[in-house]
């Protein structure tokens, strides 16, 4: 009979955690697959994965530096100037770079992705963007070894902004993710959307989207990006960290202490058209959930 | 032109319904229709307890007792709009669902003044009769000064619900306090009397 070292023998639940990945990556395929296909892919959709209206997704965004009204960014961000763009990546990584917009669509092919957005305020839209996995960009520099969190600055220019005259979050937007979750494929460098070039209101010319999260994780207009060691202090973290924790995956079973986040409403649909549940981890679970294994997500919100 | 005064009122406080109509049947209610209509009837809410409050103040400055004639129509205003501001909410968005409901009213504290404050409208209303005020007599003024803390608890709930620093909401708390300090001056010169 063959001995087998205790350490030779995969886990179980790694093990099954290496079937949820693959299983996840199958259908990721068969999706992307039938996405090219509208009328099946429409045919099959069900009604939460309907896209929203190019309309609805760019007149109806929080996007404070613009203002706090849904409909601020659109009105306040059209004149907003994002020629020239640079974007630094530094902290703790061997040598800094920096890289400019057209450097960055130079070296990176955007893609469709089209993705879910949950909203920490109870609502949702299916949004197809065109990016690439954030973590294309982050192998361009080499993190030392004490590097555990990425932190995203977003521009701060109250001249050009004019919600950041107003202390209404701490200034320029801050937020931050695990290495992991930033290395994630599924966390996107985004572009643009609905195959054009990303509009101001939905944080051009560069933003961030993490589809499991909700969305004030996913920040924009981003002009530095730092590898750090100590998990970072997000903007809305400071506003209220009663309310926004560091992680703030969507997850229907831990309430924000304002509102349920057990159930949301989906853009666009009717003055009759019910709540919808919400899923774990905005339905990425497949592909994500192994990142908080062992985790208490009830304290690490 | 007193006499019709009060018919232009009433029409005129309508507002906020021609407005919500207008927007419904020409589907003007953007992305997010219910939410939308709970935020209209809320702000008119607080707007007709900023209006109640404001017409004592009015009689002093203006010294004629004219503005009086409108308070409890105006009174029973804010009575309309917060209930169909809470209806919207508990039937519209949540769909009688109680269970949701329940949870959100003990555990959110937003909910929590936004519901007491409609409940304490409910004796206002009951009792603004002609026939109530002479049957409770002193009590009447008593009773009524609840509306005082409804009005505290309206504007508590609008800045409670938002996420950071509003504009509005402060807004809101600033004509409150203004409009309450117009009370203590009042009672503080009627007591030199």
């Amino acid at each position: 009979m063959i001995k087998f070292k205790n350490s030779e023998i995969t886990p179980e639940n790694i093990y099954k955690k290496r079937r949820s990945f693959i299983k996840s990556i199958g259908l990721s395929a068969s999706t992307l697959a039938m996405s090219a296909i509208p009328f099946v892919n429409k045919s099959l959709a069900s009604e939460r994965d309907k896209l929203t209206s190019y309309k609805d997704i760019t007149t109806y965004n929080n996007y404070y530096e613009f203002g706090t009204s849904k409909s601020d960014p659109h009105r306040n961000s059209q004149i907003f100037k994002t020629t020239p763009w640079d974007i630094t990546i530094e902290g703790e990584v061997e040598k800094p770079i920096k890289l400019s917009m057209e450097e960055i669509s130079e070296m990176f092919i955007s893609e469709e992705r089209i993705y879910r957005l949950r909203c920490v305020e109870g609502w949702s839209m299916v949004i197809p963007w065109m990016g690439f996995s954030l973590s294309k960009l982050l192998s361009k520099v080499n993190p030392t070894n004490k590097a555990k969190f990425v932190e995203f600055e977003s521009v701060y220019d109250p001249a050009q902004m004019k919600g950041q005259r107003y202390p209404v979050l701490n200034w320029p937007y801050n937020e931050g993710l695990r290495i992991d979750e930033a290395m994630h494929p599924l966390t996107t460098v985004v572009t643009g959307l609905y195959g054009k070039k990303l509009p101001n209101q939905n944080g051009a010319p560069l933003r961030i989207f993490i589809p499991w999260k909700y969305g004030f994780k996913s920040a924009k207009a981003i002009v530095k990006i730092k590898f750090v060691e100590n998990m970072p202090t997000s903007s809305w973290m400071w506003a209220s960290p009663r309310e926004y924790g560091f992680y703030s995956n969507v997850n229907p079973n831990v309430d924000h202490p304002r509102w349920s986040q057990a159930t949301e409403r989906i853009i666009g649909e009717g003055v009759w058209a019910p709540r919808v549940k919400t899923l774990m981890f905005n339905g990425y679970g497949d592909e994500v959930a192994s990142l908080y294994s062992g985790m208490d997500l009830k304290k690490n919100f | 032109m007193s006499r019709y005064s009060k018919t232009l009122v009433f029409f005129l406080s309508l507002w906020p319904i021609y407005v919500i109509s207008y927007q419904i049947i020409f589907n003007k209610l953007g992305p997010e229709p219910v939410d939308r209509i709970i935020n209209h009837f809320g702000e008119w809410t607080l707007i007709f307890i900023l209006l109640t409050l404001s017409m004592t103040p009015l009689k002093k400055i203006t010294k004629s007792v004219e503005w009086i004639k409108f308070r409890r129509m105006l009174g029973l205003f804010t009575f309309f709009y917060a209930s169909i501001h809470m209806l919207s909410y508990v039937g519209l968005d949540y769909r009688f669902d109680f269970e949701p409901l329940i949870n959100d009213v003990l555990k959110k504290k937003f909910i929590f003044i936004g519901f007491s404050a409609w409940l304490l409208l409910i004796p206002l209303a009951v009792t603004s009769s002609e026939r109530m005020v002479r049957l409770l007599k002193q009590n009447w003024k008593k009773i009524h000064r609840l509306i005082y803390i409804i009005g505290i608890f309206g504007v508590l709930h609008y800045i409670w619900l938002s996420k950071t620093i509003f504009f509005k909401p402060l807004i809101f708390l600033i004509i409150l306090v203004i409009l309450l300090l117009f009370r203590i001056k009042i009672t503080r010169s009627a007591s030199k009397i």
